[in-house]
């Protein structure tokens, strides 16, 4: 690297940071809380015994897995104003990622909570629990240790299809390296320290998740 | 002794089953099963494997829901379930009575004592420190009063099964429920885990116990119920049914379980 691209680069490396931190960051975080708490619900409407419950949520998981996460961005975003519902650009980002997540993490937390034993269930009922009880004391604590690595992996991957989002003008991270590249004329440079930003933070937060697979497992037998 | 005692006075009728059926599918498990069982006594059920035992039992604790017959327990009125009961008369079925399961079923991600207080704080709402209290007494009684923190997979085999004995008793059940609590276990920890049974027998818990082993029923148990296709084939007293059984099914499994080569 020559003096001035290295300067760039320097120069560069606190907008984009910025950005990671005021944009990027946020915008999985709350995404991924929102979709979550989607994933709950569709998870137990899936395991519901009302068959149109779980067929509802049975659809929706289909189509939503089954269609590109940039479909829906632009469906949202470009599609939804011409029958008039005009949704700003960060909403609109937050709930294409809402309802993309909450698709993904929804089998997750399925098959996590099929995957309790039968017996915990009954041993709930035993000291007199009734369904909703049983699942939030007893059976979702012990999914939750089984769906740590799958929603880890979901969340890691939103973060970076958070990037995508600069198509629908939202100024996260991707688009300030796209503002400073084309103002720059550096695109190489740019786009490989955005990547190695995204790439950081990755790392970060998969050993946020090894420590959390610990902390879990303190009670559990190996 | 019992830091619990049991609530109702010997002698006066605790759990009444008549006609007890239960189908899965088009399999007929349990044909027609009566079972009586005093206050202070302990029933054991004895027969071979598939019988039906424990779907008996589970039934008696609501954990399935039988399709025809009677069950009355302790102070809660009789359910028919000639029509389908609703979720509060199995609710109050279920608070009459306490479950010991074969594999202990210890929630894993909860410490000896909060296994079992979990039950009397979260279901039954009772104040904390007097249910932490009882848990100790409890906890100290069968010896495992330095495991309460201690979460069930640092547990062996018999020190869990005393935790899921806690469990129950913690409950203030009128009825302990025990389907084969022993036979999961290495067998130099039965010795302790039956010890405690019939401690409990002995202080006049009701109880009724599915086992294999014949001499536990013999001296724990005031009457012995043999099962087998589904119904209830004889039932009396353990020397009389251990010893001079009148039916021939009886004869057959007594003889195989007592000499199984
Ligand atoms: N949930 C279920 N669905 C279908 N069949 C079942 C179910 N539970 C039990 N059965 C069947 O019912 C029959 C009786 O089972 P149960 O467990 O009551 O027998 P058991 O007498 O306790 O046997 P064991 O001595 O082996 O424990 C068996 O044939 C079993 O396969
Ligand atoms: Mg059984």
């Amino acid at each position: 690297m020559d003096q001035s691209s290295w300067e760039l680069f320097v120069a560069s490396l606190r907008p984009l940071v910025v950005a990671a931190v005021t944009a990027t960051i946020p915008l999985a975080l709350i995404s991924f809380a929102g979709g979550l708490a989607l994933a709950l619900v569709l998870a137990l409407m899936r395991l519901s015994s009302r068959r149109w419950l779980s067929g509802v949520a049975r659809a929706y998981i289909s189509v939503v897995r089954g269609t590109p996460l940039l479909v829906q961005l632009f469906v949202i975003f470009y599609g939804l104003p011409s029958v008039g519902v005009v949704i700003p650009p960060w909403p609109s980002a937050i709930l294409a990622f809402v309802i993309n997540v909450g698709g993904y993490a929804a089998e997750i937390i399925r098959a996590a909570i099929l995957s309790v034993p039968k017996g915990q269930w009954e041993a709930a009922y035993m000291v007199g629990m009734s369904r909703s009880v049983a699942l939030r004391r007893i059976i979702l604590p012990q999914a939750a240790r089984v769906s740590v690595p799958p929603l880890s992996n979901t969340f890691i991957s939103l973060v970076k299809d958070t990037s995508l989002a600069s198509l629908i003008l939202v100024t996260e991270m991707f688009r300030e390296a796209q503002r400073i590249a084309a103002f720059s004329q550096e695109f190489m440079l740019l786009y490989i320290e955005a990547g190695l930003i995204y790439w950081l933070i990755c790392l970060v937060l998969s050993s946020l998740q090894s420590a959390l697979e610990t902390r879990l497992d303190r009670y559990v037998a190996h | 002794m019992s830091p619990i005692e049991p609530t109702v006075p010997a002698g006066t009728p605790l759990l009444d089953v008549v006609g007890l059926r239960k189908s899965f599918g088009s399999t007929e498990v349990l044909r027609s099963v009566d079972l009586s069982v005093s206050a202070g006594q302990v029933l054991a059920i004895i027969g071979p494997s598939g019988s039906g035992k424990t779907t008996a039992l589970r039934c008696l604790n609501g954990l399935e829901v039988a399709d025809g017959g009677t069950i009355t327990i302790g102070r809660a009125p009789t359910v028919d379930f000639g029509v389908t009961p609703s979720k509060a008369q199995l609710a109050s079925l279920r608070d009459q009575s306490a479950m010991v399961f074969q594999h202990y079923n210890l929630f894993p991600h909860k410490t000896a004592i909060e296994n079992i207080i979990e039950g009397p704080l979260v279901v039954q709402r009772r104040p904390e420190a007097e249910v932490r209290a009882e848990a100790l007494e409890l906890l100290e009684r069968v010896g495992l009063a330095d495991k309460r923190d201690t979460y069930p997979f640092e547990l062996s085999g018999g020190q869990q099964q005393r935790v899921g004995i806690v469990r129950a008793l913690a409950l203030r059940p009128r009825l302990l429920l025990f389907d084969e609590p022993t036979s999961a276990l290495d067998p130099e920890l039965v010795g302790d885990v039956l010890g405690l049974i019939k401690e409990l027998a002995l202080e006049g818990w009701t109880m009724v116990i599915v086992t294999h082993e014949l001499q536990f029923a013999r001296e724990v148990a005031h009457e012995v119920a043999f099962i087998d296709g589904g119904t209830v084939v004889e039932r009396g007293r353990p020397d009389q049914l251990l010893r001079e059984p009148q039916h021939e099914r009886t004869r057959q499994f007594l003889r195989r379980l007592l000499h199984p080569f």
